[in-house]
């Protein structure tokens, strides 16, 4: 279970406030949706939950499974099950997509204090998860994102969430760029992930991806706050009459 | 002006008071001819242009200063693996014993110091003579004053595709051996082979090889410098390519107090390709550290090809130099040249000092160079990280990316993956 706690950030270099006391709590085999305008921190928060530098907690908490996530190194974090697709998927020349894949497995094995997997048993599952998301052979041969698409690097962030088996999955904004189809082939993979056990952190500005990746729940998220939380209606309601009325009804 | 003529000379004077001169047999006359030429130019100093970023004061000592024996107990003997014909020098002395007997199918390879008691032989075209040629228009003082006093080397001569790889393995066992090696190698048309060497060759070294390539013949090089921290090491590389030769040569570089490894070449024959790399890591934590690539590819032929890629990784206050020029002579049309120069920087007190020089005279040519220093990309390690790979081993991966292009140069698959792990582990025992 994630639990966010009035959660207070500013940027480290400067004097911006960026979220300005965040509450959220997310159970154990729930998709929660995060929407809002433009700069109101969606991505903010996930970087600073997944423990992105640059930015300085001043107040409140954030845990998973009760573990303060917050004290912890990123690759910690990402041991103990958290997991973030970026909505900018990062570029690294020179270091090839399976090497990329096979250290990120078995460094969080190894952070468990389980066995590596093992060379064969590795290719056979990447082979596997790759074709459903049709992700082809030279895509996984290729360095990190480097010459990918748009939509490609955005399902290559979800073969990564795929072969690493998080608990807490923040995906954002993986919609964007990917053509209808790519969206329904990412939405799928989601989908096949969802279980008892696994959370899901859908940031989204469009109501479309929630009619593939269904919501339990749907926050609303302005200026550094959560200002709204209701059922899978409440998209449904921002994709019709944008979000003035609801800040309206806010203020 | 006369003031550097003057220290130069002094330093010569010095140096060539603490060293005996070989007589030499089929190597008299160039070695004469060499000292005549070291005489003219005297020894560098740190106020030669050439030597703006290195100090070479103690590659010009009358004496090595001594070197701690080092024990890379923790690494298996380098290219172990490879089926390879090795000949093993200890503090610049060949070892006959402990190397392979010198029969390789495609290849003659005679030791230097036993060739030159012979009154006739092939290295006599070689031996001096391209070390000479490059020493126009910048002078090479260390190169010439090697042709004259060198003592052992080996003489390799190639006739046909080279059945396996010859290997020159360096023991350095003297806390304070001068070592001064001299290798001809002259592969012969359409000729093949792939020179390794490896270890520190002694407590300081000062090396020349000169490579003759003919037509069509195809050369690889690849060289470890070793591991020990207070190596002194000047080497160069002449190169002359035929027709449609291939010049290749890599270079992996960690530690040392202080390495210039200086590659001359020469591209005299048409639609020849020459290629050189390096990588080269430092740890000024471990003891002082500078790297020095000074490289000078002259284009004397039509559609040649040449390639210079050359990376460092520096940390806690080590120093990275790169000279690199690309010369191309007025008839040289349809030349491919590039360089790239980089330094990766892991924290704020390292330098990385780079000369990228082009001067090209011909119309119809393609030319590139550029030169990079820069730190750790902090939005890729943090995504790395974001995946669960521990700090300093995102490191170490965004360091081998760093470095791929270098790694790249090397052609054999099984030489590249051994040269990552080298590096894979320098990287882990230098973290933090
Ligand atoms: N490193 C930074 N430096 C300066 N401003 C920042 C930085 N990071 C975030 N901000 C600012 O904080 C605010 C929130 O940004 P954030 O990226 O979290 O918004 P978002 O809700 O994800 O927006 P979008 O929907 O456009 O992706 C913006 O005003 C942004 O400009
Ligand atoms: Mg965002």
């Amino acid at each position: 279970m994630l639990e966010i706690k009035n959660l207070h950030v500013k940027l480290e270099e400067e004097d911006k406030v960026i979220l300005k006391g965040v509450n959220l709590t997310i159970e154990p085999g729930t998709v929660h949706a995060i929407m809002g305008p433009n700069g109101s921190g969606k991505s903010t928060m996930s970087y600073v939950l997944s423990g992105r530098d640059g930015y300085e907690v001043t107040a409140g908490s954030a845990t998973l499974d009760g573990a303060d996530l917050l004290a912890m190194a990123p690759e910690e974090r990402a041991a103990a099950g958290l997991f973030l697709a970026f909505q900018y998927p990062v570029e690294i020349p020179g270091v090839g997509n399976m090497t990329f894949l096979r250290t990120a497995v078995n460094s969080q094995r190894k952070a468990r204090g389980e066995p590596e997997i093992s060379a064969g048993d590795f290719l056979k599952l990447v082979r596997e998860k790759a074709k459903t998301l049709k992700i082809d052979a030279d895509m996984l041969k290729r360095p990190v994102n480097v010459g990918f698409s748009g939509g490609e690097k955005k399902r290559n962030e979800i073969l990564q969430m795929a072969m690493l088996e998080p608990k807490m999955c923040i995906l954002d904004e993986t919609d964007s760029g990917l053509d209808v189809d790519a969206m329904k082939l990412v939405s799928d993979g989601v989908n096949a992930l969802r279980d008892a056990g696994r959370s899901f952190l859908v940031i989204t500005h469009y109501q479309r991806l929630l009619d593939h990746i269904k919501p339990d729940v749907v926050h609303i998220m302005a200026d550094g706050r959560i200002i709204k939380t209701g059922g899978p209606e409440l998209a449904l309601e921002v994709e019709k009459n944008g979000y003035a009325d609801i800040l309206a009804e806010v203020l | 002006m006369a003031a550097v003529a003057q220290a130069r000379q002094t330093a010569l004077a010095a140096r060539l008071a603490a060293l005996a001169l070989p007589e030499g047999g089929v190597t008299r006359a160039a070695r004469a001819a060499a000292l005549a030429r070291v005489q003219a130019m005297g020894l560098p100093t740190r106020r030669d242009e050439y030597w703006r970023y290195t100090d070479p004061s103690s590659l010009t000592a009358p004496a090595a200063a001594p070197a701690a024996l080092f024990d890379a107990q923790d690494e298996a003997p380098i290219f172990a693996a490879l089926d390879r014909l090795t000949l093993v020098f200890v503090d610049g002395i060949f070892d006959p014993e402990a190397s392979d007997p010198l029969e390789l199918s495609g290849v003659e390879i005679a030791r230097l110091a036993e060739a030159d008691r012979a009154d006739l032989h092939w290295a006599q075209g070689l031996y001096g003579v391209l070390e000479a040629a490059g020493q126009n228009p910048v002078a090479r003082p260390l190169a010439a004053l090697n042709t004259a006093a060198a003592t052992d080397g080996a003489l390799i001569r190639v006739t046909a595709a080279a059945a396996r790889p010859v290997h020159l393995v360096y023991e350095h066992k003297s806390k304070t051996s001068d070592v001064i090696l001299h290798h001809c190698v002259k592969i012969e048309p359409g000729a093949d082979l792939t020179l390794l060497e490896t270890g520190p060759a002694g407590a300081r070294f000062n090396k020349v090889m000169e490579v003759d390539v003919a037509a069509g013949g195809r050369f690889h090089h690849v060289r470890v410098q070793g591991r020990d921290h207070d190596r002194r090491a000047a080497t160069h590389i002449f190169a002359r390519l035929a027709a449609g030769a291939l010049f290749k040569s890599f270079t992996l570089t960690a530690n040392g107090v202080l390495t210039r490894n200086e590659a001359v070449i020469d591209i005299a024959g048409d639609d020849a390709v020459a290629h050189v790399a390096g990588a080269a890591l430092g740890d000024g934590s471990v003891g002082p550290f500078l790297h020095d690539d000074t490289v000078f590819i002259t284009h004397g032929a039509e559609r040649g090809e040449s390639r210079q890629v050359f990376k460092k990784v520096l940390k806690h206050g080590a120093t990275g130099v790169f000279q690199g020029k690309i010369l191309v002579t007025p008839g040289a049309q349809k030349t491919d040249g590039y360089q790239i120069s980089q330094s990766l920087l892991l924290d704020d007190d390292c330098q990385f000092l780079a000369k990228p020089e082009l001067e090209i005279y011909a119309d119809d040519v393609k030319c590139s160079h550029g030169s990079t220093t820069g730190a750790l990309d902090d939005t890729a390690l943090f995504y790395l990280r974001s995946r669960g790979v521990a700090h300093d081993e995102a490191v170490g991966l965004l360091v081998l990316s760093f470095l791929a292009d270098a790694i790249a140069e090397i052609e054999n698959e099984t030489i590249q993956a051994e040269i990552v792990a080298l590096l894979e582990g320098w990287l882990a025992r230098h973290r933090g």
